[in-house]
């Protein structure tokens, strides 16, 4: 690279470097750690580039077009803005995004009372705490596909447990009512199945959050003789919040992207009362083979995850910093 | 973690009544949630007629009758015809014939589940590889944009599965490789790269440089050091990574259900199509889920120590 050492100060380091001793010299053979840095990192990059980012600029370019999968050899023309405009003004697209919202609000709110309750009767460490809490955990390692499926057979009216449970104990006769058939009981269906598999989510960082709270603080409190109620309101919560926030994120961003589940118990009906952003999507894209108008959509829906993703970071790098 | 000592008469420390109590709640919470599990597999090995009768019987005699429907397909014969056949030379053969059918040949079963097996572990240990290298650089080098990098790498994985699916499948048809193992194998691995560069990220960031300077002091070079020191190092680590990459591949069903429909397909999307005369047969349906949650029933017992720290990309480590 470099021509013979000129100014003092090259030389020197010349001779420095011939009487370095051999142990310290190997370091310097063989890779630099630079290349290694390089070396070791591409190959995810190249690997995303090839199946997440090439695709997404694929999507951005046929979302300008009036391009249909299933007709490859029709003529594609650029339509400019226009699907993006047709979706933005497609009442039925903003039903679908209402009926998101209220699933990730339900769903976030039934899991993070249960899920913090329930982490906070765990941390009292009642004999075979351990035990039980790796129980509760198994719902949220399946898989939502295969489980939520088995829950259509549970859903049955005359022959589900659920509805036979829910008539055992109201007294209402079991075939009276469709959990998955009747427009105002599907959507619940849906959100218990969810809180079901995902309370044990909410549960678990919760319960990292108030493991997180040192006992000095508890103890200092009952040296003012804060009444438990205080305590709980003002050192528990506080305390647990950011690991609340946390998990709250964590699930608005998954149930935001909701599909498997809602997809086999109800896929979307009855009508279209459980029909949620990706069933729509899924819809339009390969059942309408509306490609170029399910890209605009599909880009608009990254976009808000994104502004999700965004504020997530920001508030994972919060909860590290304490 | 800093423990605290505490005495039997420590302030912080619950009474007995209250850790009844709440005992009591989590056990009553976790055997309610048990219910569903507990009936898949229940159903499992009921015949089709006790599956369905009113009220739901929790006694009944045991059958394998739906596993024998899960792994074969059958048709309808005559009485007479079944009666000429020679005896019946399994359990299976036995229990269809008692039901006017004979087996026709082996179901889609076996096939789908081993897509499954190849598809999981083959992406696994491709996120895993590129996973440790790219979480190596990003922890021990200063990588120019390396929160951008890390943030873009995450972000990937923020997508909903159906907006990818779009191009991805437009891509794949074009290159072949719809409905392919290695098309799965490569979507998965760009998934669940995402996951396994931030978790190892985490875990090689706990493993003290010193280690590896003192090796590199000692003659290695730093690709030695990497190997002989931070690998072995990092083993635990790694295992978890590879199982919570494993269980995402295993569970997905969106990109499986859009991009595979034959050869290819896995067995969560298959699983919901196993009908059987008149409607769903939900025995073999059962007995097929049972078979496909018991491997990640192992999974989250090895893993409940690291559950915390893969549900949350790292960010919390208790």
């Amino acid at each position: 690279m470099t021509d013979a050492p000129s100014t003092i100060a090259e030389r020197s380091a010349d001779v420095l470097a011939r009487a370095t001793p051999t142990n310290v010299a190997v370091r310097v053979r063989g890779l630099s750690d630079r290349a290694i840095a390089w070396l070791f990192i591409t190959p995810t990059i190249a690997l995303l580039l090839a199946i997440n980012i090439f695709p997404l600029i694929w999507a951005v370019y046929l979302s300008f077009t009036n391009f249909r999968a299933n007709r490859p050899n029709a003529e594609v023309d650029g339509v400019g803005l226009r699907n993006y405009q047709r979706v933005l003004n497609d009442p039925d697209i903003w039903i679908a995004m209402q009926t998101t919202a209220h699933f990730v609000f339900w769903t976030i709110l039934l899991q993070t009372v249960i899920g913090f309750a329930l982490a906070y009767l765990i941390d009292r460490k009642f004999r075979g705490h351990a035990f039980w809490t790796t129980v509760i955990l198994i719902p949220m390692m399946l898989s939502p596909a295969v489980v939520g499926n088995f829950w259509r057979f549970l859903y049955q009216p005359q022959i589900g447990l659920f509805n036979y449970i829910v008539s055992f104990f109201t007294g209402i006769p079991p075939s009276s009512f469709e959990m998955l058939g009747s427009v105002s009981l599907a959507p619940w269906a849906i959100i218990i199945v969810d809180t079901w598999m995902w309370t044990p989510y909410v549960m678990l960082i919760c319960l990292a959050g108030l493991r997180s709270i040192p006992d000095y603080i508890y103890e200092a409190a009952e040296v003012d003789r804060a009444s438990a109620w205080r305590q709980f309101w003002s050192i528990t919560v506080p305390m647990a919040l950011p690991f609340i926030m946390l998990a709250v994120l964590f699930r608005g961003i998954e149930n935001f992207k909701m599909f498997d589940m809602v997809m086999l118990l109800t896929g979307g009906g009855p009508g279209s009362t459980t029909e949620v952003a990706s069933i729509t999507l899924k819809r339009e894209a390969f059942e309408s083979w509306l490609t170029g108008r399910s890209s605009a959509f599909a880009i608009i829906l990254f976009v808000a995850v994104f502004g999700l993703a965004n504020i997530y970071v920001k508030a994972l790098n919060k909860v590290k910093q304490r | 973690m800093s423990s605290v000592n505490t005495t039997a008469h420590s302030v912080v420390e619950p009474t007995p009544t209250v850790k009844r109590i709440a005992g009591t709640i989590v056990i009553l919470y976790a055997l309610v949630t048990m219910i569903p599990l507990a009936w898949i597999f229940l159903t499992s090995i009921k015949s089709p007629p006790d599956s369905i009768s009113y009220p739901p019987k929790v006694v009944f005699t045991p059958t394998l009758e739906g596993f024998c429907n899960l792994f074969t397909t059958r048709t309808r014969q005559t009485p007479d015809y079944i009666q000429s056949l020679p005896a019946p030379t399994s359990t299976c053969d036995e229990i269809t014939r008692s039901r006017n059918m004979v087996i026709a040949g082996p179901s889609n079963y076996w096939p789908r589940f081993g897509n499954s097996l190849v598809i999981a572990f083959g992406s696994t240990f491709l996120a895993v590889s590129l996973g440790t290298f790219a979480a190596y650089g990003f922890s021990r080098f200063r990588v120019p944009l390396a929160d951008d990098l890390l943030f873009f790498i995450l972000s990937t994985r923020m997508m909903p599965p159906i907006a990818v699916a779009i191009p991805i499948y437009l891509m794949y048809r074009q290159f072949g490789l719809s409905d392919t193992a290695l098309g799965m194998i490569l979507l998965y691995t760009a998934v669940n790269v995402s996951l396994a560069v931030w978790l190892l990220k985490g875990f090689i960031d706990e493993i003290p440089r010193e280690y590896e300077e003192a090796a590199m002091i000692d003659g290695y070079t730093r690709l030695q050091a990497f190997w002989k020191v931070v690998l072995p190092q990092a083993t635990t680590g790694i295992a978890a990574t590879a199982i919570f990459c494993l269980i995402f591949a295993w569970n997905e069903y969106a990109f499986a259900v859009l991009l595979t429909s034959g050869s290819a397909q896995t067995a969560p999307p298959f699983i919901p199509t196993i009908i059987g005369e008149g409607g769903q047969d939900w025995p073999a349906v059962a007995a097929g889920t049972t078979i496909f949650l018991v491997p990640i029933l192992v999974f989250t017992i090895i893993l409940r120590k690291q559950l915390l720290r893969g549900i949350t990309f790292g960010a919390v480590r208790k």
